[in-house]
């Protein structure tokens, strides 16, 4: 973005008395609380998807009575602003300061990049509830570090793999001309064999899409894939539906989803997504969460929310596992690594790089019987799929 | 690229063009006039945006949507005037600038409190929801032709205002000598209000139009001010004809640039390279222009006589 704006500085849910945040380990006893840092984006354009993590969490922990493992926990959110520098300065803060247990949320992969290193150097556990950058999980991989989302990568091959099985022959590429654009573009080509037409590259900032479409509508290919994430992905849309190019098949990843459906509306309709998880998912975890999800908030859960929400239930059995004891770090890592608890997805566990192992789905846009819209599973596309950088990780047994 | 793309790129440049200029109207008649550098105009086309989204959402009806956007913005205009603005026109230029800045830090907050973080929609009306075939599986919405007619329209109307008015030839009078107007007995706060109210109607009016084909969302002013602000120092400071030509330029050179700078890379690199080169060129290419514009014209193409 050009034109950054700062937000205040605001920490949200305080503890109550700072005086008792310096006290001595000796008091951190079993009945003190667990305190966990929610890191989530609260304000600039993204925001909405900050509010969807943060919900998922908070959802997860009012089911728990506010408890992991039998402890009762404080949560304290950290508005990272999307803002590296300012996400280091907040996350060190509570790392010192409120000497947090754990830090958990974090929606974008640069914010991830700038505070990995000061949470796993001080020996917390970091839970990514949606970003899932490779850097992480090749040969960067850490014993502190778990996501219960996904590799990007995957998500994007996902596509791929769905052109190729629809059997298209020529696809139309567009993407934001940044970094997650770009790996983007090359996690669609990993797996479509077919020809790819043009590949347009737009600057973040764009607004009108026209340009583009008028280029789409004179290529005329088979189906177009883009990821378009947040407000550029409402204006893609909204003007592809008007340009009258529905009839092109669009194929997309973080483009159109539960964050995005409310302004994109009926212009997004049988449209096409990737992911591991999707509100229509038909278990008996998932029924309970979209429920009461909608019940409290008022709004239909994405991914970021139902990812935060599995890490909430992630947390609760792993603590329990080692009593709420969290002092054996390898006792703890092992117990989060079992993965003992029920996803919402259905089958989930851990990689050897502490990356899921799960299945991806293409996923639809669709009315539900209540007028909202939402993605709906399609069809399996890939089945545990282990993320392409798990092979060049070499995990340490013990911390 | 044949000769129909190119005149479809145009025309979507020079729609383009036509909603910055929506957008650059009332800030060159601010900037111009009252000497008064408005960074919050963007924070108004925003609001211009959500009310006319909350408002057709109220009513049922886009038409009542923008209909009432504009008396509300107008309103709210002058409420700014009044409550931080008019303190500022004695102060220096940064003073305006922290203080307008503060004004996009509150209002993109305060529409979140408001509104929720997450995009709105405006939906398009009725009468305007087809489209013109303009080429081949293309279609031209009638929307968009909508705004470039509502913007020509805009353009029209602000040149009777301020050239053929008495309040407009007031207003040319102020901008060029203020106190000598205020000591023939004209109240030039009143009149500086009038124009500030105008010039966040202006852009609430913008932020109504285009809510149906952009995403209504918080800090969706600040990308487009920054262009209109390009298009006012192009065109010459407080010069809405000025305004005026160079929103089209603007407009034709963004789109054109975009469509046609990786094909034109290609020449002389790999695809795969032209296609990341011609992006970022394309992106640097109005600001190119801009440079070179004021590298001969430094007061803008129509510099306004002082």
């Amino acid at each position: 973005m050009a034109f950054q704006i700062p937000a205040f500085r605001r920490r949200t849910l305080l503890a109550t008395s700072t005086g008792l945040l310096a006290a001595p380990a000796v008091l951190q006893a079993q009945g003190a609380p667990i305190k966990v840092g929610l890191v989530a984006v609260q304000t600039g354009p993204q925001a909405a998807l900050g509010t969807q993590l943060r919900d998922g969490w908070m959802l997860g922990m009012r089911q728990l009575n506010n408890q992991l493992g039998g402890r009762p926990v404080e949560t304290i959110v950290i508005d990272d602003e999307l803002r590296p520098d300012v996400a280091v300065t907040k996350v060190r803060a509570a790392l010192e300061r409120d000497r947090v247990d754990f830090i958990v949320g974090v929606v974008f992969s640069n914010i991830l990049q700038a505070i990995i290193r000061p949470v796993t150097e001080a020996g917390t556990f970091l839970i990514s509830t949606n970003a899932g950058p490779s850097t992480f999980a090749g040969r960067g991989c850490n014993p502190y570090f778990f996501t219960t989302s996904y590799n990007n990568d995957q998500v994007h091959s996902v596509m791929g793999q769905a052109a190729q099985d629809a059997g298209y022959r020529r696809v139309f590429l567009m993407t934001p001309n940044y970094q997650a654009g770009r790996d983007a573009m090359a996690g669609f080509k990993s797996r479509f064999q077919g020809t790819v037409v043009d590949e347009v590259y737009v600057p973040l900032t764009q607004l009108d899409f026209s340009a583009e479409l008028a280029r789409i509508a004179s290529l005329r290919p088979d189906a177009i894939f883009t990821f378009m994430p947040g407000g550029l992905g409402v204006n893609l849309v909204r003007q592809y539906r008007q340009a009258g190019l529905a009839n092109i098949p669009f194929l997309s990843t973080f483009t159109v989803d539960e964050a995005t459906l409310p302004a994109q509306g009926e212009a997004a309709l049988g449209f096409y997504s990737a992911a591991s998880w999707a509100p229509n998912m038909d278990n008996p975890v998932n029924r309970r969460f979209v429920s009461e999800f909608e019940a409290a908030f008022n709004y239909v859960p994405a991914t970021y929310a139902a990812q935060s929400y599995d890490a909430a239930n992630l947390l609760n059995s792993a603590v329990r596992r080692v009593g709420g004891n969290l002092s054996d770090k390898n006792a703890l890592r092992a117990a989060i690594a079992a993965a003992d608890f029920q996803s919402v997805r259905g089958p989930f566990r851990f990689g050897v790089n502490q990356y899921p192992v799960q299945d991806f789905w293409l996923l639809q846009v669709a009315r539900r019987a209540d007028g909202k819209f939402q993605t709906e599973t399609v069809r399996r596309v890939l089945e545990a799929n282990v993320d392409p950088w798990a092979g060049e990780c070499r995990m340490p047994g013990r911390i | 690229m044949n000769t129909t793309l190119l005149l479809v790129q145009a025309l979507n440049g020079l729609q383009f063009g036509i909603l910055l200029f929506l957008v650059a109207a009332g800030l060159t008649l601010v900037f111009g006039v009252m000497d008064f550098i408005n960074l919050a105009h963007g924070v108004q086309y925003m609001l211009g945006a959500y009310l006319g989204a909350t408002l057709a959402a109220l009513t049922g009806s886009f038409w009542w949507g923008l209909l009432l956007t504009l008396p509300a913005t107008l309103a709210f205009g002058l409420l700014l005037e009044f409550l931080v603005f008019r303190h500022l026109y004695e102060r220096d230029h940064l003073s305006q600038v922290l203080a307008t800045f503060g004004v996009i830090l509150f209002l993109n907050q305060g529409v979140k409190a408001v509104f929720g973080t997450a995009p709105m929609q405006m939906p398009v009306p009725e009468l305007l929801s087809g489209g013109v075939r303009i080429m081949d599986g293309l279609l031209y919405p009638t929307y968009r032709i909508a705004i470039l007619v509502a913007g020509l329209a805009t353009a029209g109307l602000l040149w009777f205002l301020v050239e053929r008015t008495r309040v407009g030839m007031l207003v040319r009078a102020g901008a060029t000598n203020a106190p000598m107007v205020s000591a023939l007995g004209v109240d030039i706060r009143r009149l500086f209000m009038l124009v500030f109210g105008f010039g966040a109607m202006l852009a609430g009016f913008a932020g109504a139009m285009a809510a149906p084909i952009l995403s209504v969302e918080p800090g969706m002013g600040d990308n487009l001010l920054i262009l209109a602000f390009v298009v006012i120092v192009i065109g010459g400071i407080g010069s809405v004809r000025g305004a005026f030509i160079a929103a089209l330029l603007v407009g034709l050179v963004e789109t054109i640039g975009r469509s046609m700078m990786p094909d034109l890379m290609r020449l002389f690199l790999d695809p795969s390279a032209a296609r990341q080169a011609g992006a970022a060129m394309a992106s640097m290419l109005i600001y190119v222009v801009m440079a070179a514009i004021l590298a001969f014209r430094p007061a803008g193409l129509f510099p306004v006589r002082r």
